[in-house]
C-alpha cells in the first residue's frame, strides 16, 4: 500500500487549504493584488489609448477626491452601496442567498415615492415621514418574506426565487413610474411644488441625514450580528440546519425573521434613496446596488466595518473610472475594464489568502 | 522562504507609495484658459444621432469663436434622473459659467443646480419652464423645427403631385392609397404624443397640402425617441394600410430603412427622414430630412456668455437664422423642387408664410379663431394636479395664423386638425 502511494506521481502543483491566515498577510496579499491590478491596468492604458497611465490614475484619484463636494457624494453613494451590504450580511450569514437585494431595494423607493405622492399635500410632515418610513420597510420586508416563507416550507431555491423577484420589482416600477407620470414625459422629481416628503437639509445636504442613519445601522447591525441571541442563532443555522435543530432553534423561524429583516432594511435603503437622494423613483433608482453589495457583504464576511472600506473602494474606483471616460473623452467601456481588472485582482486575491499553492519537490508539511 | 516573502512585499509595498507619490503629484487636467468654460450634458453620446447633432453643433461653434478644446467639458450619456443634477454641480465646480444639457427630462434638476448657483447659466434645451421659473440665470431654447418640416412636407406634396400626374399613382395601379373620397393617403411615425411632436406632423401635413391638397395622414406612435424596430413596424404598418409619404419625429433610420425596402419590393412610396441625411440608408425611397442646425444657437449662447452678456429666456428661430434646414435632395425628388423649396424657404424666412395660417387648416370642420394656451408647468403625478411654476394663459392665435414657439421656445401646437388621424394604439 504505502509502496503504491509514494509511486503516485506528484502533481505539478496542488491547491491546498490555508488555515488562519494572519492579518498582516491577508493586508500584505491584497496590497500586492492592487499593485498587480495597477500594473496590468497601466499596460492595458498604454496599449489602447496611448496615455500616460500615471497621469490616468490621478485623473482616477480626482473623481472623489478633486472637490468637497464629489467627495461627499462618493460618500452619499457610499452608505447606499454599505446599508444593502448591512441588509444582506444576517441573510447571508444563514447561507440563505439574497440576490434579491434590487427587488426588495426598489419595492421600499416605490411605497416611499407612492406614499409622497399620494400624501404629500394631505399629511403633516412627521406623519408623512413616518408614513413613508413604515410602508417602504413593509414592502421590502413582503419581498424579503415570500421567497423565505417559499424556501422555509417547500425548500425551494432561494437564488433563483429572489432573483425573479427583482424582474417583478422592476417591472411594477416601470408600470407605476408610467402611471405616475400621467402627461408628463419623465417623471421627474417628485412633489416640486411643495417638496413634501424631501427629507429636509442637514448640515448643508439631504443626503447627510442618509449617511447618519447608515452609519448607525452599521453599528447596530454589528452588535446584532455579533452579540445578540438572534445573531448567534442566525450563524447557527447558517453552519448547520441540523445543530440548530439539535439545540432547539426553529430553523424555519428564523429564516423567515431573518429575511424580512435583510428585505426591510433593503426597503429602508429605498426610502432613503427616494426621500434623501433622488426625490423620484425609476426602474434604476437602486443602480445595480443591489448586486454590487453582495460582494461588499461577502469579502467582508459579513463584518459590517469591513463593509465600510471595501464599499468605500468600490466607489472610489467607480467614480474615478466614469472621471477617466469623461476627462478623456473616452467611452464608459474603458473605463469599465479599468474598474473590472482592479476587482478581479482582489477577487484573486481572496483565493490566496484562504488556499496556498504547493509545488512539486517543495516541503510541505501535511497531517494524515 | 518566510524572509524572501517579506522582502519582495516590502519592496511592493515601497514601489506602490512611489507609484502613488507620482500619481497624487501629477494631477493632470490640460492647460486651461480661465476665461471661459462651458459644460455639455447630454443624454447620449456620439453614437446617438440626436446627441450627435448637438455635439457637432457645439464643436462647429467653438471652433468658429476660437474656444479650445480644454474649455468644453462633456458628460456623456446622463440619463434623466438626479445624475443630472450631479453633473451640472460638478460642472460649477470645474469652473464652468455656462452650462447646457439637451434631453427635456434634465430641465428640472437643471434647474434645481440654477437656484443654488445663481452665478452660473443654466441651458435647458428643449425644456419649457424657464421664462416662469422666477430663476433668472436658467434659459430654455428651442429650434422652430416645425419650418424645416413644413419644408420638408413641400417636397414630399411635389413627389405626390408627381407621381398623380404622370399616372404612376393611380387608384388603379395602387388602390389601397386612395380612401373614399379619393384622397392620397399618407403616414407619419412619431415617437410621443407630445406637442412636440403635434406640431411637427401638422406642419409636414400642411406642407404636403400646400402642395397637394387632396391628401390624408395616419400618425403612428412608437412611444420612444429611438427606437429602430419600432419605427420600421411602424412604416409597413402604414404603407400596409396605403401611405405613400412616410415621415417621421423619431430619431433612428428604422422608417426609410423599411421604406426602401418595400420600394424595391415594388410598392410605390417615400421616405422623409429627421435629423440626419437618410440618403444613405435609403437611396431611392428618401426625398430629404428636416434637421436642425443647432451650431446657429450654440454660437450666440457661447458668444453671449463668453463676453458677459444674457442669454435670451427663450430662444426659439428658424429659418431667419439658419437654424433649421433640410438636408441634400434625393435622386427621386420631382423635377424643379429645388426652385420650389428655394421660394418657400424664402417667404419663411421673411415672414410672409406662416406655417400654421389658419386659413390653411380646418378643426372639425370650422376655422380656429382661438386657442388659448396655458403656459403653467403642471406636476401631473400629484393628486390633484399642481402647477409647480404658475404661468398665464395666452391667445396662440394672432393675425390670421397660430404663433407657435413665440411665446416660449418649446412647442405648443396641440391642436388635432382635419385630414390626420393618430392611431390610438402604439406599435408594439
Amino acid at each position: 500500500m504505502s509502496k503504491e502511494s509514494a509511486k503516485i506521481k506528484e502533481p505539478f502543483v496542488r491547491i491546498v487549504k490555508r488555515d488562519g491566515a494572519t492579518f498582516r498577510n491577508k493586508l500584505a496579499a491584497r496590497a500586492v493584488a492592487i499593485l498587480l491590478a495597477l500594473v496590468v491596468d497601466a499596460v492595458f492604458i498604454f496599449s489602447v489609448t496611448g496615455l500616460n497611465p500615471l497621469a490616468v490614475y490621478g485623473v482616477m484619484f480626482n473623481g472623489t477626491f478633486m472637490t468637497s463636494v464629489r467627495f461627499s457624494w462618493a460618500m452619499r453613494d457610499l452608505v447606499t452601496l454599505l446599508c444593502i451590504g448591512i441588509a444582506l450580511a444576517p441573510a447571508f450569514k444563514m447561507r440563505f442567498w439574497n440576490i434579491g437585494a434590487e427587488g426588495q431595494v426598489l419595492m421600499g423607493g416605490l411605497a416611499t415615492a407612492l406614499v409622497m405622492v399620494k400624501f404629500g399635500q394631505s399629511m403633516s410632515a412627521p406623519m408623512l415621514f413616518l408614513t413613508m418610513f413604515l410602508t417602504s420597510v413593509i414592502a421590502g420586508g413582503i419581498w424579503g418574506f415570500v421567497p423565505a416563507f417559499f424556501k422555509a416550507y417547500w425548500n425551494t431555491n432561494e437564488t433563483l426565487f429572489t432573483l425573479m423577484m427583482n424582474y417583478v420589482a422592476t417591472s411594477i416600477v416601470a408600470c407605476m413610474t408610467n402611471i405616475m407620470r400621467g402627461k408628463a414625459s419623465s417623471l421627474g422629481k417628485l412633489n416640486m411644488s411643495n417638496q413634501a416628503g424631501w427629507f429636509p437639509q442637514f448640515l448643508g445636504q439631504r443626503y447627510n441625514i442618509n449617511i447618519l442613519i447608515v452609519v448607525i445601522l452599521t453599528f447596530v447591525m454589528y452588535f446584532y450580528l455579533k452579540y445578540s441571541k438572534q445573531g448567534y442563532e442566525i450563524s447557527v443555522v447558517g453552519e448547520s440546519e441540523n445543530t440548530a435543530r439539535y439545540a432547539g432553534i426553529n430553523v424555519k423561524r428564523v429564516t423567515i425573521r431573518t429575511m424580512i429583516l435583510s428585505g426591510a432594511i433593503c426597503g429602508l435603503v429605498g426610502f432613503l434613496i427616494v426621500a434623501g437622494r433622488d426625490q423620484t423613483i425609476s426602474t434604476t433608482s437602486a443602480g445595480g446596488n443591489g448586486f454590487t453589495a453582495i460582494i461588499v457583504a461577502w469579502l467582508a464576511k459579513f463584518n459590517t466595518f469591513y463593509m465600510a472600506l471595501i464599499s468605500f473602494l468600490l466607489i472610489f474606483l467607480s467614480r474615478g473610472a466614469s472621471e477617466i471616460a469623461s476627462a478623456y473623452s473616452l467611452n464608459d467601456f474603458a473605463a469599465s475594464i479599468i474598474e473590472g481588472i482592479i476587482l478581479f485582482f482582489i477577487l484573486g486575491s481572496e483565493f490566496f489568502i484562504n488556499y496556498k499553492m504547493v509545488f512539486r519537490g517543495s516541503k510541505h508539511k501535511e497531517v494524515r | 522562504m518566510k524572509k524572501g516573502m517579506k522582502k519582495i512585499i516590502s519592496l511592493m509595498l515601497a514601489a506602490m507609495m512611489v507609484v502613488s507619490m507620482v500619481v497624487f503629484s501629477t494631477v493632470v487636467y490640460a492647460d486651461v484658459n480661465p476665461d471661459f468654460k462651458m459644460g455639455v450634458i447630454l443624454v447620449g453620446d456620439e453614437t446617438e444621432g440626436y446627441s450627435a447633432a448637438h455635439i457637432e453643433g457645439i464643436k462647429k461653434a467653438a471652433e468658429e469663436l476660437g474656444l479650445e478644446d480644454s474649455q468644453i467639458i462633456w458628460k456623456y450619456k446622463v440619463p434623466e434622473d438626479s445624475t443630472c443634477y450631479d453633473s451640472a454641480v460638478d460642472l460649477v465646480g470645474q469652473g464652468c459659467s455656462l452650462i447646457v444639457s439637451n434631453s427635456y427630462g434634465h430641465q428640472t434638476y437643471m434647474v434645481q443646480a440654477a437656484q443654488e448657483y445663481p452665478d452660473t447659466t443654466f441651458v435647458s434645451m428643449t425644456g419649457d419652464f424657464a421664462a416662469i421659473s422666477g430663476c433668472s440665470n436658467f434659459k430654455n431654447a428651442f429650434t422652430k423645427v416645425y419650418e424645416s418640416r413644413y419644408v420638408s412636407g413641400v417636397v414630399a406634396g411635389l413627389k405626390l403631385k408627381e407621381i398623380t400626374e404622370d399616372g404612376t399613382l393611380t387608384a388603379e395601379t395602387q388602390p389601397d392609397s386612395f380612401d373614399a373620397d379619393g384622397n392620397v393617403k399618407i403616414g407619419y411615425v412619431g415617437a410621443f404624443n407630445y406637442a412636440e411632436v403635434v406640431s411637427g406632423y401638422t406642419a409636414f401635413y400642411l406642407g404636403i397640402k400646400s402642395v397637394m391638397p387632396n391628401v390624408v395622414m395616419e400618425v403612428k406612435y412608437t412611444n420612444s425617441w429611438f427606437d429602430i424596430d419600432k419605427e420600421a413596424a411602424a412604416a409597413e404598418a402604414l404603407v400596409a394600410n396605403g401611405a405613400v409619404i412616410i415621415g417621421q419625429h423619431a430619431d433612428s433610420t428604422g422608417a426609410p430603412a423599411a421604406v426602401q425596402k418595400l420600394q424595391d419590393a415594388g410598392t410605390i412610396c417615400y421616405s422623409i427622414g429627421y435629423n440626419i441625411d437618410m440618403l444613405e440608408t435609403a437611396p431611392t425611397a428618401a426625398l430629404t430630412s428636416s434637421t436642425n442646425d443647432w451650431d446657429v444657437y450654440y454660437k450666440y449662447a457661447i458668444d453671449t456668455a463668453m463676453n458677459g452678456g444674457d442669454i435670451d429666456v427663450d430662444w426659439a428661430k428658424g429659418y431667419d437664422e439658419g437654424a433649421v434646414s433640410i438636408t441634400e435632395l434625393g435622386e427621386s425628388c420631382a423635377e424643379g423642387t429645388a426652385d420650389y423649396v428655394a421660394d418657400v424657404e424664402a417667404k419663411l424666412k421673411d415672414g410672409t408664410l406662416h406655417v400654421f395660417d389658419t386659413a390653411t387648416f380646418t378643426v372639425g370642420g370650422e376655422q380656429v379663431t382661438s386657442a388659448p394656451f396655458d403656459l403653467s408647468f403642471m406636476d401631473y403625478t400629484a393628486d390633484p394636479p399642481v402647477a409647480i411654476y404658475e404661468g398665464e394663459t395666452v391667445e396662440a392665435i394672432t393675425d390670421g395664423y397660430f404663433a407657435e414657439s413665440e411665446f416660449r421656445s418649446a412647442p405648443y401646437f396641440a391642436l388635432r386638425i382635419d385630414g390626420i388621424t393618430e392611431d390610438a394604439e402604439a406599435v408594439e
